[in-house]
């Protein structure tokens, strides 16, 4: 009997490529609106362009470069505790 | 009137009955007593009632105000699902702790007194130690060991804060703490314990994960939020719970970013997701405190359907690390999508439950013009997108395969899973039914043009980033040490320098002390006398012509004498006046 060919969808190269693109083209048009609209600001900085694309990409990628820095320090083997 | 029966009653008594019921009667009968449990909090009426007078305090088991309704619904609402989830569990002690540990739970969130309050507090942490041993693994029987040394230490805290206050004010009411002393920062360390607040959260992600499938569910729900509901009661507007706040969303994040363990991942993010709660707490405005509310109440739901979608993943491969798991979305469609639908609600996507409960807290940060604490909640936000958003799915149902093909979970599991989504995604469209039940009035609109925006904006470039420094992201078989190690590896360092500090000590005062100078001591009193008479006597006795043998035996018989104490009176006499003369001279 000849098998189900098993659901791959996602592991095939081409499609990873295709999410890549989406995943760019919802970033910029994220940002688009911000041409049209006027945020009202709480504080100022809120109101700028694309405020919060940046507020989003530098404070992650901050996050995981701190996170790696102290992961230095922190990170240690699984039977640590049973040592 | 059935209305004014306690539903912590209900829950309580009701888990006595449990071992009565067989197979899936007692699953059922579970299942329904939650249930019943909901309805019978729809019909309290506000106001206060099973009033007891105890030992001359008055308590109120029964305080009934939209506060205490909000969570006293969720807490069933969850209940019911995690019941539905577990149906096939045959393991009639979790089913009864379970129920104690939530029963609990609502006998806090509707004590009127702190008395009352202190004592379900306390059931909770017992009954809640039983779903953590229910795992029956080593591993699982140390982390229940220490999860209750710690509550035992949060306990005594809010206990001690309590007698405090209570011989300070003298009454035992439960409201609004204004005085700041001793007693109440007491209280507050005592309930920040059970908040998870660091440094004195590590009991959550070592207890947690440890759990049984179903009681990892159970418990990500109660104990921080129940510390939640008496932080909003009690310490509305306490600054200092801006600062712990703030600190949880970052905390969380980095230790989630850094964990192999998707269970421990989902521990983590706990942290993170209270530490908004805490924060709306401290601001303490109207809306901040609806926020705090509404978010605990989303957050439950979407962090129990997260456990829940971990635990069938667990169930099923009995595997709970990223390193082991990957390419699940093959063989585990619906805890995919479920799960996923959590994840996104969790990161309060628009459309989902957590945008319409964070924005409130978000917002009432910058309608007060805290402009550096928005900054950390808006950061954390984005944080949340990359740890629980999206690294929980990608690595679980994504990443690489690594060739386990489990199938899909059970149909209970999924019906339970299908109902939170739902929920998720229903408060996330429609936010008014949970804004009606919140303890102040609700003016807010969360869909404006801009909200959303900003919103996507923030969380489509955290994705990108995840994507970007995916290599970096990359699973490794570690832990972290967290702030546990004090208690579990201090403990040991801290016996090992004791017991080379101290027993050093004691060696070498036993060597000096006991078995050299008092040895000494004791030589010289011994033979002092016989040194002292026989230095003088010998060459008296030679002298006046004893020699050999008869000297011999004078010496032994005086000896002998001196050793026993009977030696002569004079001679006795004799010594004293030496040893007098000695005295003198040394004066």
């Amino acid at each position: 009997m000849k098998q189900k060919k098993e659901f791959d969808y996602f592991d095939r190269p081409e499609t990873i490529k295709k999410l890549w693109i989406l995943l760019y083209v919802v970033c910029v048009l994220t940002i688009v609106p911000d041409f049209f609209t006027d945020r009202h600001a709480y504080f100022g900085v809120d109101g700028y362009f694309g405020f919060f694309a940046l507020l989003g990409f530098i404070s992650c990628a901050v996050l995981i470069l701190f996170s790696k820095l102290i992961a230095l320090v922190l990170k240690t083997k699984e039977d640590y505790y049973d040592r | 009137m059935i209305g004014d029966f306690p539903p912590a009653a209900l829950l309580i008594l009701g888990a006595l009955l449990v071992p009565f019921f067989k197979g899936n009667a007692r699953n059922w009968y579970v299942i329904i007593l939650p249930a019943l449990a909901f309805y019978l909090i729809s019909q309290l009426q506000p106001g206060s009632s099973w009033q007891i007078h105890f030992f001359g305090f008055d308590l109120t088991f029964l305080r009934v105000d939209k506060l205490s309704k909000v969570f006293g619904y969720i807490f069933t609402l969850n209940a019911f699902a995690a019941f539905i989830y577990s149906f096939y569990l045959k393991d009639s002690t979790q089913h009864m702790a379970a129920l104690i540990y939530i029963g609990s739970a609502l006998g806090v969130v509707f004590a009127g007194d702190m008395v009352s309050l202190y004592f379900f507090w306390e059931v909770m942490a017992v009954a809640s130690t039983f779903l953590i041993l229910a795992r029956k693994t080593e591993k699982a029987q140390g982390s229940a060991m220490r999860y209750i040394l710690v509550h035992i230490f949060g306990g005594l805290c809010l206990l001690a804060g309590l007698v405090i206050y209570i011989n300070q004010t003298g009454s035992v009411d439960f409201n609004a703490m204004t005085d700041r002393n001793l007693g109440t920062y007491l209280i507050l360390i005592g309930i920040l314990v059970n908040a998870a607040a660091p440094p004195m959260h590590a009991w959550l992600p070592d207890s947690y994960p440890e759990a049984t499938v179903t009681g990892g569910v159970i418990l990500s729900a109660y104990t921080t939020k129940t510390a939640v509901y008496t932080l909003i009661r009690g310490f509305p507007g306490w600054e200092i719970l801006i600062v712990i706040g703030c600190c949880m969303t970052i905390y969380g994040i980095i230790y989630a970013l850094l964990e192999n363990d998707m269970r421990r991942i989902l521990a983590y993010s706990i942290i993170n997701q209270v530490g908004f709660m805490v924060t709306g707490v401290g601001i303490g405005t109207m809306m901040s405190l609806n926020g705090a509310a509404a978010h605990a109440f989303c957050h439950i739901i979407y962090k129990a359907l997260l456990w829940m979608s971990a635990g069938s993943v667990l169930y099923m491969t009995g595997k709970s690390k990223c390193t082991d798991l990957g390419g699940l979305y093959k063989t585990m469609p619906w805890t995919l999508i479920f799960g996923t639908i959590g994840a996104l609600a969790i990161s309060s996507v628009p459309a989902t439950s957590g945008f319409t409960s964070k924005s409130l807290i978000i917002d009432g940060a910058s309608h007060e013009h805290l402009f550096w604490v928005w900054l950390i909640l808006e950061i954390a936000s984005a944080g949340v997108f990359l740890h629980a958003g999206i690294k929980f799915p990608y690595f679980v149902f994504f990443a690489k395969d690594k060739g386990l093909r489990p199938g899909e979970t059970n149909k209970s599991m999924l019906i339970a899973m299908g109902f939170l989504a739902f929920l998720c995604i229903f408060l996330g469209l429609y936010p008014k039914p949970l804004y009606d039940i919140l303890p102040y009035e609700v003016h807010y609109q969360a869909y404006t043009v801009n909200h959303v925006v900003a919103q996507l904006q923030l969380l489509s470039l955290s994705a990108l980033v995840f994507f970007l420094f995916l290599k970096l992201l990359k699973r490794t078989e570690t832990i972290s040490i967290d702030t546990d190690w004090f208690y579990r590896k201090g403990g040991r360092i801290f016996y090992y320098l004791m017991d080379k500090s101290l027993n050093g000590i004691n060696r070498f005062a036993n060597r000096v002390l006991a078995e050299g100078l008092a040895g000494f001591v004791g030589r010289i009193a011994r033979s002092g006398p016989e040194i002292f008479t026989l230095g003088i006597m010998i060459p008296l006795w030679s002298v006046s012509g004893l020699k050999g043998e008869k000297l011999q035996g004078k010496i032994e018989t005086a000896r002998a004498a001196l050793q026993t104490g009977t030696a002569p009176v004079g001679i006795g006499a004799a010594l004293a006046t030496v040893f007098l003369v000695i005295i003198f001279l040394l004066n």
